[in-house]
């Protein structure tokens, strides 16, 4: 099985198939000589890993080869991105040591820019020089190469459907509505408001009596939603409510996932927070 | 009920996604048409998607699962020993998972700027931004055969169905997609030249004639 820690050893080869090698034990190894970039790594390991396919999928639960160098790991994130604190959650979990860099949004990184150049957003994982993007997608990375470690999707195909169901609904309905709740004004936000609120109860139904949306323990849904209530201060005060008095269940649960210290630590002070939105409101010429 | 049972609607490019996955492993399911256009949705898509009330639904075993590409990696995990769509290594899933979500992300949108407007402002934004995405993801599919490498994967899955609306944004849109993405073009060509795929995939001017024109009188798109 060739992964990630098969890159090295590739790029050696790259050379040494440059220096040595004929034209014929060049094509026994398939290897195209690519220019090294993110992707023509990922499609040579594909190749590679095609010699391996015909033989059945690693069990469940079976050991998988993993990098045994050093590991670097790097996180482009910012402070106040629930996004972002999706990925702290999920390497603090997992207790991956890594270099947390702060971008500025408003003057991004050529590092940022290289590494994310589809969507030049944060968070950005970086994992020996290769980068993984988007939130959950980061999440899932981590969850498959540190599987040994706090497992965060089940194992059972349907249950780990529904896991992935349920961070879509937080993605896009939850995520969304209350995003665009900070971007209005009125009756536009107050009926945005109130789908956000309409969302929170449907997670709540889902939850039931469960401790976690993992289950017993934290999960893949938790640590995407989660994130979420450093911003309910910020929304409690501008709407002049409380998530309370709606959802007293999932603020019970969002207090609960507090207790670990990978999400107290990941999630920054809410009065922060709320500052932060009030700054962003007058940029945008909304308040 | 059969042991696999599809809900889907003919022109839906997401449940397309579903009905290739299902061929690609070689499973035997009972595809349910719902009748999208009539305003109806029946009781057992209620029941099994209550939350978004959309098709695709996949029901295995009567348990069911929504959204198409949570469906199709639920399909590659269930059926996991035949024709693998994702690669085995994480990195190559991290990168695989990615364009799927870049292309749920823009495609359907963009489109939609196209074919639900008169020309005009939306319209051409529409076309700029899904010529700019369809750029990008011929861009990622370099010289490789398929997005998947040698074989169709989960990315090609994730995007090939979005072909069959093609014709319908060029007609209303007045433009073509060939003339700038040739090689996503011929890409398409050889998705179909797989039985999963053409089997899978409508008649793209069915989906103008019957769909788009249809919803665009429903809606008042005119």
């Amino acid at each position: 099985m060739y992964e990630v820690d098969a890159t090295c050893r590739y790029l050696q080869h790259i050379d040494y198939f440059k220096r040595e090698s004929s034209p014929q034990s060049r094509c026994r190894y398939n290897y195209k000589l690519c220019e090294v970039t993110p992707n023509s790594v990922y499609h040579t390991l594909h190749r590679l890993n095609r010699a391996t396919r015909n033989k059945p999928s690693p069990k469940e639960g079976a050991p998988q080869q993993r990098a045994s160098m050093a590991e670097e790991v790097i996180l482009l994130d910012t402070w106040v991105s629930p996004f972002g604190m999706r990925a702290r959650i999920a390497l603090a979990e997992k207790g991956i040591k890594h270099e947390h860099r702060e971008e500025d949004l408003g003057n991004k990184s050529d590092t940022l820019l290289k590494m994310n150049p589809i969507h030049k957003t944060i968070p950005v994982l970086i994992h020996n020089g290769k980068p993984v993007c988007e939130s959950n997608n980061i999440v899932q990375y981590l969850d498959e190469v540190w599987h040994d470690k706090s497992p965060l999707l089940p194992s059972d195909p349907y249950l780990k459907a529904q896991a992935r169901f349920w961070a879509d609904f937080v993605d896009r309905k939850v995520f969304d509505a209350g995003r665009k709740v900070w971007v209005t004004k009125g009756e536009e936000q107050k009926s945005l408001m109130e789908e956000f609120i309409g969302h929170l109860k449907t997670l709540e139904a889902e939850l039931g009596d469960e401790p976690y949306f993992g289950g017993e323990k934290m999960g893949y849904v938790d640590v995407t939603m989660v994130p979420i209530y450093s911003w309910f201060h910020a929304y409690e005060v501008s709407g002049n409510f409380s998530f309370e008095s709606h959802c007293p269940k999932l603020v019970a649960w969002a207090e609960r996932c507090m207790q670990h210290h990978s999400v107290s630590k990941a999630l920054p002070d809410p009065e922060k927070v709320y500052q932060y939105v009030l700054q962003l409101r007058k940029r945008l010429g909304i308040e | 009920m059969a042991e696999v049972v599809l809900l889907d609607f003919w022109g839906s490019p997401f449940g397309m996604r579903a009905r290739i996955a299902l061929a690609e492993k070689g499973v035997k399911y009972e595809y349910k048409e719902e009748h999208l256009l009539t305003g109806k949705k029946t009781p057992l898509l209620l029941e099994t998607n209550p939350v978004h009330k959309k098709i695709p639904v996949l029901i295995h075993n009567g348990k069911p699962i929504s959204e198409s590409l949570v469906i199709v990696q639920y399909i590659e995990d269930a059926w996991s020993d035949t024709a693998p769509l994702l690669p085995a290594d994480p990195y190559g899933r991290s990168q695989a998972r990615f364009w799927a979500d870049f292309v749920d992300k823009k495609i359907y949108d963009q489109g939609k700027k196209i074919w639900a407007n008169k020309a005009g402002e939306v319209q051409e934004a529409g076309k700029k931004e899904l010529m700019e995405s369809l750029k990008l993801l011929e861009g990622e599919l370099g010289e490789k055969p398929f997005f998947g490498g040698e074989t169709i994967g989960y990315v090609d899955v994730a995007l090939v169905p979005f072909y069959t609306w093609f014709y319908s944004f060029e007609t209303i849109g007045n433009f073509s997609i060939e003339a700038e993405c040739p090689k996503l073009i011929e890409w398409v060509k050889r998705c179909l030249e797989r039985e999963s795929v053409s089997k899978s995939l409508v008649d793209p001017e069915k989906v103008y004639v019957d769909l788009i024109l249809v919803l665009k009188k429903m809606y008042g798109y005119e």
